[in-house]
C-alpha cells in the first residue's frame, strides 16, 4: 500500500499505464489509507469506496480494451464537495443540504471522468467555501496532518488535509480569496489558483460567483499541472469560461528553468503583522530565485491595502443573492412544514436552521451592502477598488513576469483560535485575495518550515491572467531547488509520511 | 365618482409596461422547450430549477428579438448592457432572484405613434417609450384547497416551473400626459399597436389571453393646471385590450373620488376584476421591498457590434403603420373603412388573405362578417380562429369560379373551422360542390317540370316569373347545391322561352 501512495501523481499514472499496477490496486491503496487515517484526520465527509473501484475497474477494461487514456487514467482524485457529483451527496459542508444528491455533474467532476481519474469522495470544507479553517463545517473540522490540533486551512481544508495525509494523490478544490492557496500553504502542498474563466464553474455550488475558481491541489508542481490541464478549458455552460486555450502549464512544470525572469516582490505583502518564520523561508526563497538566475525587484501595489476591504463587501454581496435558492421548495432541508405554516415561514425557518453562523453573516453583510441608499457606498466603491487593483497589477506586470509573496501571513494556527474573531480569520486570506479581485493565476509552492512551530510556509507565484504556465515555472524551479537543498520533498518530515 | 365630472377637475397620467413573451424555441438562460400548455414540470433542467451549481447561458435569440422590438419602436440600441439581478424571495422563483435588466436596459428612448378614433376624426399621439428590456418568468403558483383559488385561505400551493425561465420583453413607455378623457382609448391603442407591431416582427404569437402579453397600468391624477404628478396606483397583470380600457377608466374614478373627498391616493399594486371592471388593492407599494439590484456576475455584458445592429435594422418587415398607409391607398379603403378593420383586428389577416390570391373586398366580407361573427360566438379572438388567410383565400376563389354559392361556401368555413381539413377536402367530404353539371341538373329540371304542371304551363304562357317555383323545386331537391342560375336557363330552355 505504502509504495502506491508514496508514488507521485505522474508517476502512478505512468505505472497505471504500463500495467505495473492497476486503477483497482491505486484505488484500494487509497481507500485503505483513508480507512486507516481518515478517523483522525477527518477530510472526507464521503467515502465512495464501492463506486471508485467500480470506476477504476471501468478504466482498467478501457485499458486492456486498447483505448488511448490520458495521464491521469487511473489516479485517484478526491473532490471538494462544492463540486456537483451526480453518483454521490454533494452538501457544501452544510446541513441545508444534507444528503442532496445532484441529477448532474459538474464540469470539472465530467472532465476528469472522461480522463479516467477515480473519485475516492467528496472532501470537507467550510460551509459554501466561507472560511479559512474548515471549522465552519457542519460536519465537524478537518485536522493538519502536521499537527493535529491546528488547522488545514480554509476553505478547501479537507483537500489540502487528505492530499498532504496521503489519503488522495490529487484534489480538487475552489478558490474565491485564497481557499486553494492558502490550505495548501498550511500543508505543505502545491496548490494553484487558474485565471478566473479558465476552469469552468458550471456544477459549482456557488460561493461569490465573480470570485469562485476551481483549482488542483497536488504533492508536486507537475501533478498539480497535469490536474489543471485535464480539467480546464472553455465551457459553453459556463457564460464567464474564457475561450483560448489552456496554458501549457504542464510544459512549464517540465521546463523548470526561470533564467532570466523577472520577479517582483510587492512591498505591500510582507511585514507586519507576518510571522517571523514566514518572513523568513520567503526571503530565502526570493534569494533562492536569484541564484537560479532571476533578476528580482521590489514593486509597490498601493491599492492591495484595500483589497481585504472590499473582498468583504464583493463576496458577501454576491453569496447573498446565490444563496437565496436555498429555500426549502425545491430540494434540501426542509424545517417546519407541517401544514400549519405559510411557505415564507418554512423558508426562514430552513434557512434559520440549515445555515451556520459564518454563512449568516455573510448573507446579512452582503444583504445590507447590497440595499438600496447603501450600495453605492459599499458595492460601488468595492467593485472600484477592485479596479484599482487590476491597474496595479497592470502596471506591475509591465515590469516583471511574476510577482512573489508569501502565500499567508502565518502558518497553520490552533483549532478554534480564530472561530471566533471573525477579522482575524479573514486576515489569512490577506495576500491571496488581490489575485482574485483580479481575475489572475497565482500559485502556491512549499518553501520550508517555519523555524518557530516547524510548520510549512508557502510561496505564492502571481501572474497576469492566462499566463498561468509562468507560475508553474517559478513553482518547478523552486520545487527543484529546495529538494535537492533538503535531499528529499518537504512532505517526508510530516508526521503522516509514508 | 362620474368620469366626466373627474375629467373636469383633474388630468389623468398613464404609464405602461407590458410584458411580451418571446416565442422563442428555447428559455432565455437553458434550452429547456417552451411549448404551452405542456405537463407540469416536464419543461424543466437543473438551470431553470435553480439546482445548486447551475449557471445561465444567453439565449441569442431572445437579445436578437429585443433588438429588433427595440428598432422597430424607434430605440436606441444600447453597445453595452448587463443584465442584473432583481432580488426577492417568491415560492415561484426558483433562483429567489429574478434575472432582468435594471439601470442598463438593451434598448432606449424610442417612440410609438398611435391613433385614436375621437367624434372629431381620428387623433394622433406619440407616446415616448422609455426603455426595452430583457427578463425571465417565473413559475406559476396554483393555490388548492381554498374557496377562490387565492392564496388566502388555501389549504396548499403547487407550482409549475415550466414557465420559469421563459424569455420576456418589458416594454415600458414614458409617462403619457394630455390624453384628458381619450386616457384610457390612449391606453387600448397604444397596446393594440405595440401588439401589431410585436405580431409583425413574428417574435411573439402575443396571445393575451393565454397570457404572452400583459399589461401594468399605471395611473395618477393631477388637477388641472397643476405642474407636478399626482400618486399613482399600478394595475398589475391586465390582460385584454378591453381589460386595459376599463381599468384606466376605473382608476380614474376610483382616483377621482378619493381626492374630491379629500382623501389620498396611496401607491400601491391593484388587481383588475374581470367580472366588475374594478380593481381591488394589492400589496402596497410604501411596504415594497428592496430589490437589491446588482449586475449578475454569471453573465457576461452583451454588446450588439453596430454592424449587427444595422443588419438587423435593414431586415425589419413592413411595419404596421406604415402597411396601414399601403393598403388604405392599393384598396382604396375609406377612413371609415380602415377603422373597421383596425377595430377587428383584422389588417394582418386580410392582407395575408389578399397575398394569398382574394380580391381585397371578399377577403375584407370574409374576415369582418362571417368569421368576425363565429369569433364573436366562440369568444376569441379573431386570429385564433382554426382558419388560415391561404384557406379563406381558397373559398373566396371557389365561390368566384361558380364552384360554391355563398351559403355553400359557409359551410365550407364551417368545416375548417371544425377541423375538417383545407377547403377542397371539406367540399368533398362533405359533398358540397355546386351541382351544375347539366345532365345531373337536367333530371331535376325535368322532375321539377313534371312536377308542377301549372308553373310550367305559365312560363310556356309568357309567365317568365313563374319559372321562381321552378328553381326552387330544383333547388329543393338537389338540397341546395344547384347553381340557382344555370338551372333557371335550363328551365326557360326546355319551356321554350328565352330568359
Amino acid at each position: 500500500m505504502s509504495e502506491l501512495i508514496r508514488l507521485t501523481a505522474a508517476e502512478l499514472g505512468a505505472a497505471i499505464a504500463s500495467g505495473e499496477t492497476s486503477a483497482v490496486e491505486a484505488a484500494q491503496a487509497y481507500l485503505d489509507r483513508i480507512d486507516a487515517v481518515d478517523g483522525e484526520v477527518n477530510a472526507f465527509l464521503h467515502v465512495a469506496t464501492e463506486g471508485a473501484l467500480e470506476q477504476a475497474r471501468a478504466v482498467d477494461a478501457r485499458r486492456a480494451a486498447g483505448e488511448d487514456l490520458g495521464p491521469l487514467a487511473g489516479v485517484p482524485v478526491a473532490h471538494k464537495d462544492v463540486f456537483s457529483t451526480k453518483d454521490m451527496p454533494t452538501t457544501a459542508a452544510s446541513r441545508i443540504l444534507e444528503g442532496w444528491q445532484p441529477p448532474y455533474d459538474a464540469t470539472v467532476t465530467a472532465r476528469l471522468r472522461d480522463a479516467g481519474l477515480v473519485i475516492l469522495g467528496k472532501t470537507n470544507m467550510d460551509e459554501f467555501a466561507m472560511g479559512s479553517s474548515t471549522e465552519n463545517s457542519a460536519y465537524g473540522p478537518t485536522r493538519n496532518p502536521w499537527d493535529l490540533d491546528r488547522v488545514p486551512g480554509g476553505s478547501s481544508g479537507g483537500s489540502s488535509a487528505a492530499v498532504a495525509a496521503f489519503e488522495a494523490p490529487l484534489a480538487t478544490g475552489t478558490d474565491t480569496g485564497g481557499s486553494i492557496r492558502q490550505p495548501a500553504a498550511v500543508c505543505g502542498l502545491v496548490g494553484a489558483k487558474p485565471t478566473y474563466g479558465g476552469s469552468s464553474r458550471y456544477g459549482l455550488i456557488a460561493f461569490a460567483s465573480s470570485l469562485d475558481t476551481p483549482g488542483p491541489f497536488a504533492r508536486n508542481v507537475l501533478d498539480a499541472a497535469l490536474l489543471h490541464e485535464a480539467f480546464s478549458g472553455h465551457d459553453p455552460r459556463d457564460s464567464t469560461s474564457v475561450d483560448a486555450p489552456v496554458p501549457r502549464v504542464v510544459e512549464a512544470a517540465k521546463r523548470a528553468d526561470i533564467a532570466g525572469m523577472r520577479v517582483g516582490i510587492v512591498r505591500e505583502l510582507s511585514g507586519e503583522g507576518y510571522q517571523a518564520g514566514v518572513l523568513e523561508r520567503f526571503h530565502e526563497a526570493v534569494e533562492l530565485l536569484e541564484s537560479l538566475g532571476a533578476k528580482v525587484v521590489e514593486v509597490s501595489c498601493p491599492s492591495f491595502a484595500t483589497a481585504l476591504p472590499a473582498y468583504y463587501l464583493i463576496a458577501p454581496s454576491e453569496c447573498s443573492s446565490n444563496l437565496a435558492r436555498f429555500d426549502a421548495m425545491r430540494y434540501g432541508l426542509r424545517v417546519g412544514d407541517d401544514g400549519t405554516r405559510g411557505a415564507e415561514e418554512v423558508m426562514s425557518l430552513t434557512r434559520a436552521e440549515g445555515f451556520g453562523p459564518e454563512v449568516k453573516r455573510r448573507i446579512i453583510l452582503g444583504t445590507y451592502a447590497l440595499s438600496s441608499g447603501y450600495y453605492d457606498a459599499y458595492y460601488g466603491s468595492a467593485q472600484q477598488v477592485r479596479t484599482l487593483i487590476k491597474r496595479d497589477y497592470d502596471a506591475a506586470f509591465e515590469q516583471v513576469d511574476v510577482l512573489v509573496s508569501p502565500t499567508t501571513p502565518t502558518t497553520a494556527f490552533p483549532i478554534g483560535e480564530r472561530a471566533d474573531d471573525p477579522m482575524a480569520m479573514y486576515l489569512a486570506d490577506l495576500c491571496t485575495i488581490p489575485t482574485n479581485l483580479a481575475g489572475n493565476a497565482a500559485l502556491s509552492v512549499p518553501c520550508g518550515l517555519a523555524a518557530e512551530d516547524g510548520l510549512p510556509v508557502g510561496l505564492q507565484v502571481m501572474a497576469p491572467a492566462l499566463a498561468d504556465d509562468r507560475t508553474y515555472l517559478v513553482g518547478a524551479a523552486v520545487e527543484a531547488a529546495l529538494k535537492d537543498r533538503w535531499g528529499g520533498d518537504l512532505l517526508s518530515r510530516s508526521a503522516f509520511a509514508v | 365618482m362620474a368620469y366626466d365630472e373627474v375629467l373636469r377637475g383633474y388630468e389623468p397620467v398613464l404609464g405602461l409596461e407590458t410584458h411580451v413573451e418571446l416565442g422563442t424555441r428555447s428559455k432565455m438562460f437553458c434550452s429547456c422547450a417552451t411549448a404551452f400548455g405542456a405537463e407540469p414540470n416536464t419543461q424543466v433542467c437543473p438551470v431553470c430549477l435553480a439546482l445548486p451549481g447551475s449557471l445561465p447561458v444567453v439565449n441569442g435569440v431572445a437579445v436578437e428579438s429585443a433588438i429588433r422590438l427595440g428598432l422597430a419602436l424607434n430605440c436606441s440600441v444600447a453597445s453595452w448592457c448587463r443584465f442584473a439581478r432583481k432580488n426577492y424571495f417568491y415560492p415561484d422563483m426558483p433562483k429567489n432572484y429574478q434575472i432582468s435588466q435594471y439601470d442598463e436596459p438593451l434598448c432606449f428612448d424610442g417612440h410609438l405613434d398611435i391613433t385614436v378614433d375621437t367624434p372629431d376624426g381620428p387623433r394622433e399621439f406619440r407616446i415616448e417609450i422609455e426603455r426595452v428590456h430583457m427578463e425571465e418568468d417565473t413559475g406559476k403558483t396554483a393555490h388548492m384547497g381554498g374557496a377562490t383559488g387565492r392564496i388566502h385561505g388555501a389549504e396548499y400551493s403547487i407550482v409549475d416551473y415550466n414557465r420559469a425561465g421563459i424569455p420576456l420583453l418589458e416594454i415600458v413607455t414614458r409617462p403619457i400626459e394630455n390624453t384628458g378623457d381619450l386616457a384610457p382609448l390612449v391606453a387600448r391603442a397604444y397596446v393594440s399597436e405595440l401588439r401589431e407591431l410585436v405580431r409583425s416582427l413574428g417574435i411573439s404569437d402575443v396571445r393575451m389571453e393565454e397570457g404572452s402579453m400583459r399589461c401594468d397600468v399605471n395611473v395618477s391624477l393631477m388637477p388641472r393646471g397643476a405642474t407636478e404628478w399626482g400618486t399613482r396606483s399600478e394595475t398589475k397583470n391586465v390582460n385584454s385590450l378591453r381589460s386595459v380600457e376599463r381599468a384606466v377608466r376605473h382608476e380614474i374614478e376610483r382616483q377621482g373620488g378619493v381626492l374630491s373627498a379629500g382623501g389620498r391616493v396611496v401607491q400601491e399594486t391593484r388587481h383588475f376584476q374581470e367580472n366588475t371592471g374594478g380593481t381591488v388593492s394589492g400589496r402596497s407599494k410604501e411596504e415594497a421591498q428592496d430589490y437589491r439590484y446588482f449586475p449578475d456576475p454569471d453573465l457576461v455584458p452583451v454588446a450588439p457590434a453596430a454592424e449587427w445592429v444595422e443588419e438587423l435594422r435593414a431586415a425589419l418587415p413592413e411595419l404596421p403603420a406604415a402597411r396601414r398607409r399601403r393598403i388604405k391607398a392599393e384598396w382604396n379603403l375609406s377612413d371609415e373603412e380602415l377603422r373597421d378593420l383596425v377595430n377587428a383586428d383584422a389588417i394582418g389577416l386580410v392582407a395575408e388573405t389578399v397575398e394569398a390570391g382574394a380580391p381585397p373586398a371578399d377577403a375584407r366580407k370574409w374576415w369582418l362578417n362571417e368569421l368576425s361573427r363565429r369569433a364573436t360566438e366562440a369568444g376569441t379572438e379573431l386570429s385564433a380562429l382554426a382558419i388560415t388567410p391561404a384557406q379563406v383565400a381558397r373559398v373566396a376563389a371557389l365561390v368566384a369560379e361558380g364552384a360554391l354559392t355563398n351559403k355553400l361556401a359557409r359551410q365550407v368555413v364551417e368545416g375548417v373551422l371544425a377541423g375538417e381539413g383545407d377547403p377542397d377536402a371539406v367540399v368533398e367530404a362533405r359533398g358540397l360542390k355546386v351541382v351544375n353539371d347539366d345532365s345531373a341538373l337536367g333530371a331535376a329540371v325535368d322532375q321539377a317540370i313534371a312536377d308542377n304542371a301549372d308553373a310550367a304551363e305559365k312560363v310556356r304562357g309568357g309567365k317568365v316569373a313563374a319559372a321562381g317555383a321552378l328553381v326552387g323545386a330544383v333547388m329543393k331537391a338537389t338540397r341546395g347545391q344547384a347553381d340557382a342560375g344555370r338551372a333557371r336557363q335550363l328551365i326557360l330552355e326546355r319551356l321554350g322561352v328565352q330568359g
